[in-house]
């Protein structure tokens, strides 16, 4: 099985989130980036059907020469190949068709993203390079098996779960479930040696079009203080979110 | 020319984020000048949706989308966005809709703006507010195709109803083969999802224990809420994984959200900001938590809760 994981080189979970430029452009003084969490789920689970059921795993990302270092954290972890789409990420659509178009060359039976990333959490990657190629798409999703080439998932629905029956090629959405957690990797020592030497294969882009363009951003309006309720006056509470805060 | 809405039912009856998105699509249609479309499937009852302005429905009924499929709804709601020649498409953030916009999107060479929170800024050219950093900020954000996908943040808009009436005609679209069965749905119906509910109470580490959360259920019972949880709690397996918010579990966007014993950790507020009022009950005064929050209790959750029910019940009795 040949595998394709997409990652998403997104600003770590603690960062502060600030922009520049007249605020257009996100502020990456002093922000860490990592792999995207829901995508860290999926190259683990590329991991293990590599070592339990034989399967050769690529990983790629579409962006500028910044976000190699995280190409080289999933290769530590145990990518057999890196591909980094050399273009900077402008929206869902072109990150997707610029994937697609890697896939459809490539010959993959299975493409694994995240369900959405944590910056611009659009939620749209994956289900559009599934429309693009033409493979079969689940998302949410916390569970997969694959076998020959008929597959079984399980996805998160709204106050619930699902479990659905597909076929290869296929492409999810995964996210946290997919494995435990405590399964996650951590690169080590020799897996960072060996990810020296594994193929980081630069592709110029097709040069997707864009559909959506981002204008510019804005921060939430400062909060005001917290309103205090002595734990012993608790009907001052109850008519404050009556008359006040009008939710009850 | 219309915009069209895909409303949402379950078992027949419309979901409250269909009337939502209709309210949306109404308001959209006022700008530009034109009318609302909705696509329905397999609803019983459509003249509802004109209390929410809509103007014509396109009943789809078809026993083979009592299950839910991302691909066959998208087609069906792609041909009728096509029979109408709509320039707007309108879905909800459900679970559902969030599978179906993206092969929606493509098929319909749609740019397709997600977590929309409210009405465009302008529809010339065509600029939405949406959330991004998980709920940390804002992006305007300009779909610059001839067709146009929103989808709307569920909550975010809230109801407007109108005094109009819906025709409504059958509609049957052409379907395409699935590649994707459904074999089993475990879901438990008679419970408030995280998704729809206007209140979430929501408990913590601080609760020690499963056996603690009898009273979060009672909680949110008196106030017909969902319950949901932090992260260690769902990983600590006291609570599903379904009930986990936050940046790495499910987003929240209620009108209240009340945080039993939370810390309020950088990534468990991300899931929560787009909530409207927020209420902590916590025994540290320093939790971070509190400077999230609109209303606090600084005090013991095992003292304040039982108490907090009482009240609200008698509230519930004298308001009756
Ligand atoms: C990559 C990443 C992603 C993450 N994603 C998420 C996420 O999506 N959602 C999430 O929630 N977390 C997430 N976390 C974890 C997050 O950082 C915090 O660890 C977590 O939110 C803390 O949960 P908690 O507040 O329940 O527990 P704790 O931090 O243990 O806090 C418990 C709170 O309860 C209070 N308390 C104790 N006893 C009582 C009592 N009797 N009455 C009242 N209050 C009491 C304490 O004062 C404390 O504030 C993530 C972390 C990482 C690294």
């Amino acid at each position: 099985m040949k595998i394709l994981v997409c990652i998403s080189h997104v600003p770590d979970t603690t960062s502060k989130i600030n922009f520049t430029d007249g605020d257009s452009k996100f502020d990456t003084t002093g922000v860490q980036f990592v792999i995207n969490p829901n995508d860290e789920f999926g190259l683990t689970r590329a991991m293990w059907f590599k070592e339990k059921q034989g399967a050769s795993v690529d990983v790629i990302n579409v962006g500028g020469p910044e976000t190699e270092p995280t190409l080289r954290k999933a290769l530590a972890i145990g990518a057999d190949t890196a591909i980094r789409v050399n273009t900077e990420a402008k929206d869902g659509y072109q990150v997707a068709k610029e994937i697609a178009n890697v896939v459809k060359d490539g010959g993959y039976d299975l493409v694994i993203a995240g369900r959405e990333s944590i910056d611009y959490n659009g939620g749209m990657v994956p289900g559009m390079i599934a429309e693009m190629v033409d493979a079969n798409f689940v998302t949410n999703c916390i569970s997969l098996e694959v076998d020959g080439s008929a597959a079984k998932a399980m996805r998160e629905i709204d106050g619930g779960k699902e479990t659905v029956a597909t076929s290869l090629p296929l492409v999810i959405g995964g996210q946290k479930g997919l494995v435990e957690e405590s399964d996650l990797r951590i690169p080590n020592m020799r897996g960072i040696m060996m990810a020296r030497k594994k193929p980081l294969t630069i592709v110029e882009p097709v040069g997707a079009s864009v559909e959506t363009s981002s204008v510019k951003f804005e921060k939430p309006a400062p909060k005001g203080a917290v309103t205090l309720v002595a734990p012993d006056n608790l009907d001052e509470l109850v008519q404050l979110l009556h008359n006040e805060a009008k939710v009850i | 020319m219309s915009v069209l809405v895909y409303t949402e039912s379950e078992n027949g009856a419309f979901k409250k984020t269909a009337f939502e998105v209709a309210s949306y699509a109404k308001a959209v249609a006022d700008q530009m000048g034109t009318t609302v479309t909705a696509v329905t499937v397999n609803a019983n009852d459509v003249s509802e949706l004109g209390q929410y302005g809509v103007d014509k429905v396109l009943k789809v009924s078809d026993a083979s989308l009592n299950n839910f499929n991302a691909k066959s709804y998208a087609a069906a709601i792609a041909q009728a966005v096509k029979n109408e020649g709509a320039k707007v498409v309108i879905v909800s953030q459900s679970a559902d809709s969030k599978y179906l916009a993206p092969i929606l999107s493509v098929a319909l060479e749609a740019g397709y703006a997600s977590n929309v929170m409210e009405a465009p800024t302008s529809t010339s050219p065509f600029t939405v507010k949406r959330t991004a950093f998980t709920n940390k900020a804002f992006n305007l954000t300009t779909i610059d195709t001839d067709v146009k996908l929103v989808g709307v943040s569920n909550n975010s808009f809230g109801l407007v109803e109108k005094t109009g009436s819906a025709t409504a005609e059958d509609f049957a679209p052409s379907l395409p083969a699935t590649g994707v069965t459904v074999e089993s749905v475990d879901k438990a119906s008679d419970k408030v999802t995280i998704a729809d509910a206007e209140i979430v109470v929501s408990a913590g580490r601080g609760m020690k224990g499963p056996e603690n959360w009898g009273m979060i259920e009672e909680l949110a019972d008196v106030l017909g809420a969902a319950t949901a949880c932090s992260k260690p709690v769902s990983d600590l397996g006291w609570r599903p994984h379904s009930e986990h918010v936050g940046q790495t579990g499910k987003p929240v966007a209620s009108n209240l959200y009340i945080a039993i014993g939370i810390s309020g950790a950088i990534q468990h507020l991300a899931g929560i900001n787009a909530s409207k009022v927020k209420v902590v009950i916590n025994t540290d005064p320093e939790a971070p938590f509190f400077k999230a929050a609109d209303y606090g209790v600084v005090g013991d959750a095992f003292e304040v809760v039982p108490q907090l029910i009482e009240k609200l019940k008698a509230f519930k009795a004298a308001n009756a």
